[in-house]
């Protein structure tokens, strides 16, 4: 059969990569397959949770980190240490939980699938590292319900880890105590937002919650919740074993943010795939990797991490991916995962596919969502046909407005009214092309939605 | 109507021992039983392909919840299947990727192959095709699911291939 099935693999042979450059994948092998616990054990692996669980504070990791300046690798780039400080812990405070988000789902993302599947040991040692910091007892991997050979990478590892000493009763003889359960999704694109992921971890709806509260303060059964991603929770154990200045100097002069980033690239590009490099890394030196844009074309415009990311042009490609810079372009970095568009390929229907996507995605909770995207999908389905009447586009300006940050309960609006407001920034004339007919209501009635 | 269909229209819904000890399990990981209602639905539709809604009040009483509650979960997530589907359910993956590495090209061919559109089964109960959010293969696209394991990149011309080898 011609059709293979997919394996996650990184881009980068394991001659390129060592622990004091990559610190994320310097252990994965070319084979790709998954690293076992001796392995692990053999290349340091919790050497960092031997270390920091018997010499060190709690309040010491989280200094670390904050110091590291590890931001979370999600997507929103919020100071894990940060993060980690505020959680209510001590004094008559109970223990809470720790949530490790491997939800992804992100449209164009494809880098904690190569963390779960082939490192599951490194993730688990980070969230070791998280728990003691903020005083966790339990803690949970929430894992997409798709990603099957995930799923059996951590299960395994969790079992081997547990065997081991690693997980349980006083770990690494240090009195400390910390297990992990894995808990798998049943599909929902929301159920990666922080809070929503808390309501289905307790088996609820995956509505958002409003904060404040914070998890940190009352999450999961109303306890202190802590949430990372992957790719975070798998920064600290070398955050931890060779401290925060190390850890800063990995992207040196390329970004003021600490650390590499497991960057890819995906659309029509000669070589598609994931690389661990210096977060700040240009754009263009991906794009470099990537071997260029397949069969000649041109590169039109790009995502820079996901579909909830704005649109940027070639011009922007010297920028360091990391995420102040980005966000001063007005896109946000994301989960830096690269989706690339070439000369022929329509960027309006491109939003369309996106738009659909979170029409289809918003849990229904707030009515700017639930009623203003299918609306979106509506007028651009217009334009797509060429149908659309004089004001649509303007309405569309006004409803990626109205979508926008602030304006609903959680961010799942704003990051699909990212793409949309980028594109009619930058490429408003296919917009424009779409419009043919006089005004009528047909459009500016978001009822019926129609079929999306 | 299925052996299942039959069986539940005839007897009402049982939850099979084994299901309900694995359910059981389930609750004791979690601080409240309600947190194992996503499980516990996944746990009957591996043994009935999909959740009947007979099922519902029968996984309430499990858990000791309402039966209100068990069905707004499993209204809500898509993997959760309340219609039969056929023995092998197709995932496409439809974002934004393998929409821009011609993935309208591969649903069409799939729909010609099967002679069915999104969310419907084939009459020979084989194959069900259904829409899915990013599938987190992005390098390899455009893909798609069958059953556990995700195939990419899969051209229009590879469709009838693939599908031979489930029966």
């Amino acid at each position: 059969m011609s059709v293979t099935r997919y394996h996650s693999q990184l881009r980068q042979s394991a001659a390129e990569r060592r622990a004091e450059t990559h610190p994320l994948t310097w252990r994965l092998r070319d084979d790709g397959a998954r690293i076992g616990l001796d392995e692990y054990v053999g290349k340091d692996g919790y050497a960092a949770v031997r270390e920091v669980l018997n010499r060190q504070s709690p309040d010491d990791v989280v200094a670390t980190m904050k110091e590291a300046n590890v931001r979370g690798r999600g997507g929103a780039g919020f100071s894990a240490g940060m993060k980690w400080s505020l959680t209510m812990k001590g004094g008559s405070i109970p223990r809470g939980y720790l949530v490790c988000n491997a939800d992804e789902m992100e449209p164009g993302t494809f880098k904690d699938r190569l963390l779960l599947e082939q490192q599951p040991h490194l993730l688990i040692e980070g969230m070791i590292l998280g728990a003691y910091a903020n005083h966790s007892r339990y803690g949970y991997i929430f894992l997409r319900g798709e990603y099957v050979e995930a799923a059996r990478a951590v299960q395994q590892a969790l079992d081997e880890a547990r065997e081991a000493g690693w997980l349980g009763d006083d770990i690494a003889g240090s009195g400390f105590d910390f297990d992990i359960a894995l808990h798998t999704g049943a599909g929902r694109y929301i159920c990666g937002e922080e809070t929503a992921l808390i309501s289905s971890l307790e088996g609820k709806r995956a509505n958002p919650r409003a904060k404040p509260p914070f998890p940190g303060q009352s999450g999961a059964w109303g306890k202190p919740t802590v949430v990372n991603n992957v790719e975070t929770f798998c920064n600290a154990p070398a955050v931890m074993a060779h401290g925060a200045k190390w850890y800063q100097d990995l992207s040196g002069e390329l970004s003021n943010d600490g650390g590499t980033k497991l960057f890819g690239v995906s659309g029509k590009v000669e070589r598609t795939g994931l690389w661990e490099l210096p977060i700040g890394t240009p754009g263009r030196e991906l794009l470099e990797r990537a071997g260029g844009l397949r069969d000649g074309k041109a590169l039109k415009t790009w995502l820079p991490g996901g579909g909830s990311t704005g649109f940027l042009l070639p011009e922007h490609l010297d920028s360091a991916l990391d995420f102040d810079t980005i966000g001063k372009l007005g896109s946000r970095l994301g989960t830096g995962l690269l989706t690339v568009v070439n000369e022929d390929q329509s960027v309006l229907s491109l939003v369309r596919n996106l738009e659909q996507f979170f029409a289809r995605e918003s849990c229904g909770w707030c009515t700017p969502c639930r009623d203003g995207l299918p609306w979106t999908v509506k007028l651009l389905q217009a334009l797509e046909r060429g149908e659309g009447e004089r004001g649509d586009v303007e309405l569309l300006d006004k409803l990626a407005d109205d979508l926008g940050p602030g304006k609903t309960f959680c961010a799942h609006a704003p990051g699909a009214a990212m793409p949309l407001a980028s594109a009619l920034q930058y490429f408003r004339d296919e917009f424009e092309r779409g419009v043919t007919h006089p005004p009528r209501t047909a459009h500016a009635d978001p009822i019926p939605v129609g079929q999306i | 109507m299925n052996d299942t269909a039959r069986t539940i229209a005839r007897d009402g819904f049982v939850i099979e021992p084994e299901d309900r000890r694995a359910i059981e399990h389930e609750r004791d990981h979690y601080e409240q039983p309600q947190a194992a209602c996503i499980e516990a639905l996944k746990i009957v539709q591996r043994r009935h392909g999909w959740v009947p809604d007979a099922a519902i009040p029968a996984i309430a009483e499990v858990l000791g919840v309402g039966p209100a509650d068990v069905e707004g979960v499993a209204t809500f997530y898509s993997l959760i299947f309340r219609q039969p589907v056929g023995r092998h359910v197709i995932l496409v993956c439809d974002s934004s990727s393998c929409f821009l590495n011609d993935y309208e090209e591969l649903r069409d061919a799939l729909s010609a192959e099967l002679g069915i559109g999104f969310g419907q089964t084939t009459a020979d109960g084989r194959f069900t095709l259904l829409p899915v959010c990013c599938l987190g293969a992005c390098d390899r696209g455009p893909t798609l699911m069958i059953d556990d394991c995700t195939y990419g990149p899969v051209a229009p011309g590879d469709v009838a291939d693939l599908l031979e080898g489930f029966a």
